[in-house]
């Protein structure tokens, strides 16, 4: 799915370097999942392994098709879903604002950078109860856990890139009469948008998981909570069925971050495809 | 900056006993060093004037050129602009903004200083385009260029600027040399339209022999000026030039120059 889309993009690129070789490894790593996959149905029918330890594929897909044929799944996907972007975007908003900051004056740099920092030594996963007793059970301290584990990504990213700029460019930008917002407008804000698009890939991927550790935490809905409730009643095939959908949550998400970092940062000569797990 | 008027009219630029002085901190030993960049410089340009500067690294020539423009402060002396202190840098790298096509990596000066309406800035723009040789490259971004076209850009894009001195620190020294020969004649060809004040920095002695009316010779340790050599060749001049007697003689004067300057320190 992702693919696709990557190509089509390709069109606008005005260096047509690698055109066409994604395909031939698509369908390989393609082969590969469909061979896995094959085996493990082989496995879990001949040595009949119980269906609460590993369900058979087909008996996971199954269970996805149930749980999206009857709109629980959907709707659970829908919460988890708006956890995700509204923490991401309070993120992203949050570590830009600060970054800004932080590049511009030196002071606040001295004063608040090394806070910053000292805060990242705490996991934030162990802030989530702590949110969700501040917060409740609702969507809020869903959404703030997510921002929080995204938040430090993007700001890093983003005071790399705001710094990134050339200091020979700046000395160009002087020599005719520019000033710090015009060096800022037209040299360090451009020159950031590629670090940030990295901070924003990264970010874009912790925000699932932020959102599925605070539903673990205490949710009364959510894919995290589906997670939860289907352990407990070893609906196994169901846990997998979750499972799929983040998987497919996460990569269409990365596959949106890729897309428009093609678009925006189109004169990036770093335009290789990353694949990370979660 | 002070401008004079009267005297000094054919004046471009005027710098008197100007030195600049850096202190640079080492961690190690924790001991300050002073590196003396420019000591008591003393030069005075003509308008319409091709000057270069020559001299080995670390003879100050490039902090010469940032003291103009005031990127770097002087530590003392003076500087007077005769006409108007606009000046057009062009750097060693093109240092063009990859993310505007040719045509805004040439209007960023009009972007930062809205000197011109935009349609006169857009209308110069082309017209710069069309002297520069690249019409085509108008919509094109600059990773589609070669480094010579690319440099070409970085020279339009200070002459935009409309400097009333035109300020280059080895503007061609990251391109090859059959290049670096045509970039040098194209130069010439630009500057003898408008002959515009020139300070041209360089490595290279042949190249700063076969473009200017004089050429400066720096000497590093401290940075200071060892000689200003007159480069009376007529005019205009041509690669053809380079195998002719007296433009060797001078070649050799400078070379002499720079050795002994060297081998005495």
């Amino acid at each position: 799915m992702s693919t696709a889309s990557l190509d089509v993009e390709h069109v606008h690129e005005p260096p047509a370097e690698r055109p066409r070789r994604e395909v031939p490894g698509f369908v390989l790593s393609g082969g590969v999942l469909v061979v896995v996959l094959a085996v493990w149905q082989f496995v879990v029918r001949a040595f009949d392994v119980p269906i609460v330890l590993v369900p058979a594929p087909t008996d996971v897909l199954s269970s996805l098709v149930d749980g999206l044929s009857d709109g629980s799944l959907l709707e659970h996907a829908w919460v988890t879903l708006q956890e995700i972007l509204l923490g991401f975007g309070l993120a992203v908003a949050a570590a830009l604002l600060c970054a800004f900051l932080v590049t511009q004056s030196r002071v606040l740099d001295k004063a608040l950078f090394p806070l910053v920092v000292m805060t990242q030594t705490i996991p934030k996963v162990a802030m989530a109860p702590l949110l969700v007793v501040w917060f409740g059970t609702e969507m809020t301290s869903k959404v703030l856990t997510t921002a929080l584990i995204a938040f430090f990504p993007l700001l890093i990213n983003a005071i790399l890139g705001l710094r990134s700029a050339d200091p020979d460019q700046i000395d160009m930008l002087r020599s005719f009469g520019a000033s710090r917002m015009h060096v800022l407008r037209h040299l360090q804000v451009p020159s950031a948008l590629p670090h940030i698009f990295a901070g924003l890939d990264v970010a874009v991927v912790l925000s699932v998981t932020g959102a599925i550790v605070a539903e673990f935490v205490g949710a009364t809905a959510g894919l995290g909570y589906v997670i939860q409730a289907t352990n407990f009643t070893l609906d196994v095939s169901r846990t997998f069925a979750v499972l799929v959908i983040l998987s497919a949550i996460g990569l269409a998400l990365h596959a949106l971050v890729v897309l428009c970092n093609r678009k925006i940062v189109f004169w990036s000569a770093e335009h290789r495809p990353v694949t990370e797990q979660a | 900056m002070t401008e004079t008027v009267g005297t000094t009219v054919d004046t471009a630029v005027e710098l008197r006993h100007v030195y600049k002085r850096y202190t640079t901190r080492r961690s190690k030993r924790g001991a300050a060093r002073v590196v003396d960049a420019l000591h008591d410089v003393s030069l005075s340009v003509a308008r319409g004037e091709f000057v270069s500067i020559v001299g080995p690294s670390g003879c100050g020539k490039s902090t010469l050129l940032k003291v103009l423009l005031g990127l770097t402060k002087r530590t003392a002396g003076e500087v007077d602009f005769g006409g108007g202190s606009r000046m057009g840098m062009v750097f060693q790298q093109p240092l063009l903004l990859p993310w505007r096509t040719v045509t805004k990596n040439l209007l960023i000066a009009q972007d930062i200083n809205h000197r011109l309406s935009d349609r006169e800035a857009r209308e110069r723009a082309e017209a710069m385009l069309s002297m520069l040789g690249l019409e085509e490259f108008a919509d094109r971004y600059p990773g589609e260029l070669s480094g010579g076209m690319q440099q070409r850009v970085g020279i339009g894009r200070a002459l935009m600027h409309d400097p009333e001195i035109l300020l280059m620190d080895e503007p061609f020294g990251a391109l090859d040399a059959m290049t670096r020969d045509q970039m040098g004649m194209d130069l010439l060809n630009i500057w003898e339209r408008d002959r515009k004040t020139v300070l041209f920095v360089t490595h290279s002695i042949p190249e700063s022999v076969l473009l200017s009316d004089r050429v400066v010779v720096m000497t590093p340790r401290p940075g200071r000026i060892a000689e200003v050599i007159d480069v009376d060749l007529p005019r205009p001049r041509g690669l053809e030039n380079i195998n002719t007697p007296e433009f060797g003689a001078i070649v050799r004067r400078i070379r002499v120059l720079l050795n002994s300057e060297n081998s005495a320190h």
